[in-house]
Parts: C-alpha cells; structure tokens; sequence
C-alpha cells in the first residue's frame, strides 16, 4: 500500500496537520505567527549546513530551528522590539540560507523542494520520520496541555498554580522546531507558518472552547492536505502552495459563514 | 506560622529601584491589605511574593504546600481564544460540572458557565476570577486591585463577599488597593507601601457615622472602613514622597 506515492504524501501531509492543528492553536492565541515565520525560515540555513556537514537534512533543519527559536525566545525575554527584530530575523535566516546553499559544490539543490515543499517525493523513511515527529509534537501538546493554556492566559496565573511559564514556552519552542523539519518535505519552509495559521485561524470562527479549536483546526488541516493533493494532481499545480489555496478558501467560508450567524443572532 | 514572609525585600527593574527594605509576614486567616498609590510597587510586591518577580536582595519565604489563590488586577484575553466561564474554571485543574456549578452560585453569578468570557461585564468577571480562586481551596486569596472598574456598591458587595469567604474557609487573605483610605472593613491589618513600608495599622470602622453615610451612599452594609495613615514622615499628596513640610498634616 506505501509503494503508492499518493498514499505516503497523504499519510504524510495528515500526520503533519494532527501536529500543526493543535500547536498551530497556541501559535494564535500567543500571537507567535512571526515568531513561526522566522523559525521555518532558519529551516533552509539548516537544509544548507546539512548538506554540507553530510547530515541528515531532518537533524539539520530541526537543530536550526531550535537555535532560531531559542533566540528569538531569549530576545524577547529581553524586551527587544518583537516586531522589528523578528523581522530582521526571519528574512536574514532565509538569505543566509539561500546564500549558503549556493556555495554548495558539486552539489546540485532542488532548492524549490525546500522552499515549497516535495510531498510527493515524501519516502517510505520519510514517511516514518514525519509521522514520528508528529507523533513527539501531539503527544508534547496532550501532556502538557492544561499548563500550556493556563500559561497562554498568564503568566502570573501559572505561577501562583506552580506551573512554570518559562518552562512551558520552551516546550512550544521545541514543538516548534519539530514540525518545522517534518513539514519541510510537505509545505516547504515559505509556507510552513501557514500551515500552522490558517487551519487555527479558519477554526477559532466554529469553535466555542479551546479544545474543540484544536480539533477542528485538524481536520481543517488534514482535508487542506487531500484537497491540496488532488488539487496538484489534476490541475498539475505545485503540492504545497496547493494545500495552503485550499487552507485559505476553508478560511475564508469559515469567516463568511460565522459572520452570518453573528449578524442573524443579532436581529 | 506565617503563611507568606519576606525579609529586607527589594526588587529592581533594569536598575530602577521599586521596592526596598520591605520586612512583611501574613498569617493563617488573617485579612491583610495594601494600599499605595500608582507606581508605588505594590503590584511588584505581590508578584515577588508569588515568585513571578525575583527579589534583587532579601527573600521571600512561602510555607510548604502553600495553595495560593490569585486574582490579577487585569486578565488579557486573545480574542484568538475561545474561553468559556466553566473552562477557565478546569485550569490547571480539571473540575466536575458540580463543582463549576456550586462555586458560580456561592460568588453569585449562577447562570455563566456556558458564557465566553469576553462577554462578561466586569463585576461577573472579577467573581468568576474569584471563583476560579475558590477551586484551588487556597490557604491565602491575593487579590491585586480586585475592585478596580466597580462603583461603589460593586466594591462593598465584593468586600462583603470576600470577607464571608475567608470566615467560610478560613483562607488568609491578602488584598492590594490604590484607594488609599477607603478599605475593606474587615482587614485586620493596613500596611501603606510606597517603595518602602510607610505605614501599618488597623482600619478605622466608621460605618455608623453618618459623614460616611453620606460619603458613600447606603447599601454598603459596613464592608468598607476608613484607613488612618500616621507616617513618621512626611507625604504630598496622593502619598508621594515630598519634602519635609513645617507641619506634617495627618495625611
């Protein structure tokens, strides 16, 4: 059955979004789209250093990543200006990137695989990877669940609780930089925060409490995944922006739909 | 035994100095609360007590299994978040539906379980934080600025609510106010901060003057008492540190 490459980049792509829906969750209400952006795009430098270290590319971009995260994290512990400094960082991790991998010799990079995702070249190792650090990621979230949301409402509510915020922020850190290596292959490294986003976004209009959120922003990842996939094979259109269009236009009903029924509840 | 201590305590921001030489302890069941103006680091004093802050000299001492019940002065939602009241009240902990039920009646708002807490008025808000306390069954409430955004009946009915959950418990409480000279009647202690322990003493019941009658309106029910700063230095207004004037008025 795995020797369809349809059916591993569906099993891929559906193992990723029971990842991201949930993480993607706290990436919104902590307001950390940038801080994604940023920590996905560091993933192309790790791509670079991979190659050229002869690493396996997952290590790579997940070790990348977590450096990325744990940076920003610092600074913004630091008071820095987050808006200004995620972008200087975002946008210098992805040109350092490009311009490492063109220093590559001999070798010839598929540098569109790494920024818009190959899910169709997704292996039967790959697959196992993937959904290994899906698992990790979903598994990090159902733990610490309850401490993460009582640190995502305060701080000061988590301490007087004994939970440590601090502890938990380096969780989503670690979270974080896990599914960027493994939606690397899906996405690639320009779209991985929309896959983090838009399902949770698309969610927050049908969800009444936090945990239904999750779970819708799941299943709205994984039909954006089929849907995308089905998209690229008829259309012959690229894989990963495609998931991303249909992510999108769930999004976009999902915020038509709930507006009309505010407006309706109102009269 | 003192639920909370902290000796010789300061806390410093990038080098600013907000607290300094605070010397404080709170017993089991005792109504303890804080008043200062704005800036005068009473907010900070809170948080180092609850270990979000750490002291930059002095300690704090909390006892073991301490169970605090906090209520912060704001509590910022993401609209991104959908939060409804019997959620909020399952963190950290998982609460049955009896439960959530029983302590929304006990803080009198009985019928907003269901409701998202961004559409709460601020009075059901401050009960429902109230509420969430209450679950943690608390050795010491601390309420930072717990009225703020109540008109005066609010502030009394809270008080009184207050005051009937520490009898009900027998839970320490530990309120922070930047009213410096209405406190809640039932306060055992007053302590004035301002950077340092400016002051410290028992509120003044005056619930049965009828100056204060017509200050505050009825309906109070005596869950408000006037607050006597004596400061062996002197004070400007609103409690800042001024100069030395000839004669110290009685603040």
């Amino acid at each position: 059955m795995l020797d369809d490459f349809m059916i591993r980049a569906t099993l891929a792509g559906v193992a990723v979004a029971c990842a991201t829906g949930p993480l993607g969750c706290f990436v919104v209400w902590r307001r950390m789209a940038y801080f994604g952006d940023a920590t996905a795009h560091a993933a192309i430098l790790g791509v670079a250093l991979a190659l050229a270290f002869q690493i396996s590319i997952f290590i790579g971009t997940m070790v990348v990543a977590l450096v990325m995260a744990m940076i920003v994290a610092t600074l913004a512990g630091r008071g820095w200006a987050m808006d200004t400094t995620l972008g200087v960082l975002a946008h210098s991790a992805l040109a350092f990137g490009l311009v490492a991998v063109s220093f590559l010799p001999a070798v010839r990079v598929d540098l569109t695989a790494y920024l818009f995702g190959d899910i169709l070249a997704v292996s039967r190792f790959d697959l196992g990877v993937i959904a290994a650090g899906s698992a990790l990621v979903l598994g990090l979230m159902l733990w610490r669940w309850q401490a993460l949301l009582t640190a995502t409402l305060s701080e000061d509510l988590a301490h007087a609780a004994g939970i440590n915020p601090a502890r938990e922020r380096m969780v989503l850190t670690l979270a974080l930089a896990i599914v960027v290596a493994v939606a690397l292959k899906i996405v690639g490294a320009l779209l991985i925060a929309a896959l983090l986003i838009i399902p949770a976004a698309a969610a927050r209009n049908l969800a009444r409490g936090p945990e239904a959120m999750a779970v819708f922003a799941v299943v709205i990842g994984v039909v954006s995944v089929v849907g995308g996939l089905q998209l690229s094979l008829l259309q012959d259109t690229p894989s990963g922006p495609s998931i991303v269009v249909v992510a999108a236009v769930i999004f976009l009903f999902a915020t038509i739909g709930a507006t009309l029924v505010q407006k309706r509840l109102a009269r | 035994m003192s639920l909370i201590s902290a000796e010789r305590l300061a806390v410093a921001y990038g080098g600013r100095q907000v607290l300094f030489d605070i010397d404080f302890s709170i017993a089991r069941g005792e109504i303890v609360t804080i008043v200062g103006p704005n800036g005068s680091g009473k907010t900070s004093f809170l948080r180092a007590l609850l270990g979000v802050v750490v002291p930059t000299q002095g300690h704090v001492t909390r006892a073991a299994g301490l169970r605090i019940g906090y209520l912060p002065q704001r509590l910022h939602l993401d609209p991104g978040l959908p939060m409804p009241v019997a959620r909020f009240l399952s963190l950290p902990h998982r609460q049955s539906r009896a439960a959530i039920a029983a302590v929304l009646a006990r803080v009198g708002v009985p019928d907003v379980a269901r409701q998202n807490m961004a559409t709460l008025s601020g009075g059901q808000f401050q009960r429902v934080l109230l509420a969430r306390a209450l679950l943690a069954s608390p050795d010491i409430l601390m309420l930072d600025e717990p009225t703020a955004g109540l008109d005066q009946p609010g502030v009394a009915a809270f008080y009184r609510l207050i005051a009937e959950m520490r009898a009900e418990l027998g839970c320490a409480v530990l309120s922070v106010s930047h009213d410096l000279h209405v406190v809640m009647s039932a306060s055992d202690r007053v302590i004035c901060i301002n950077g340092h322990i400016c002051c410290e003493g028992a509120p003044q019941v005056v619930r049965d003057a009828p100056e204060y009658r017509a200050l505050f309106g009825l309906g109070t029910g005596g869950a408000l008492a006037l607050y006597q700063h004596s400061h062996d230095h002197a004070h400007g207004a609103e409690c800042r540190h001024a100069p030395v004037p000839e004669k110290v008025d009685n603040a």
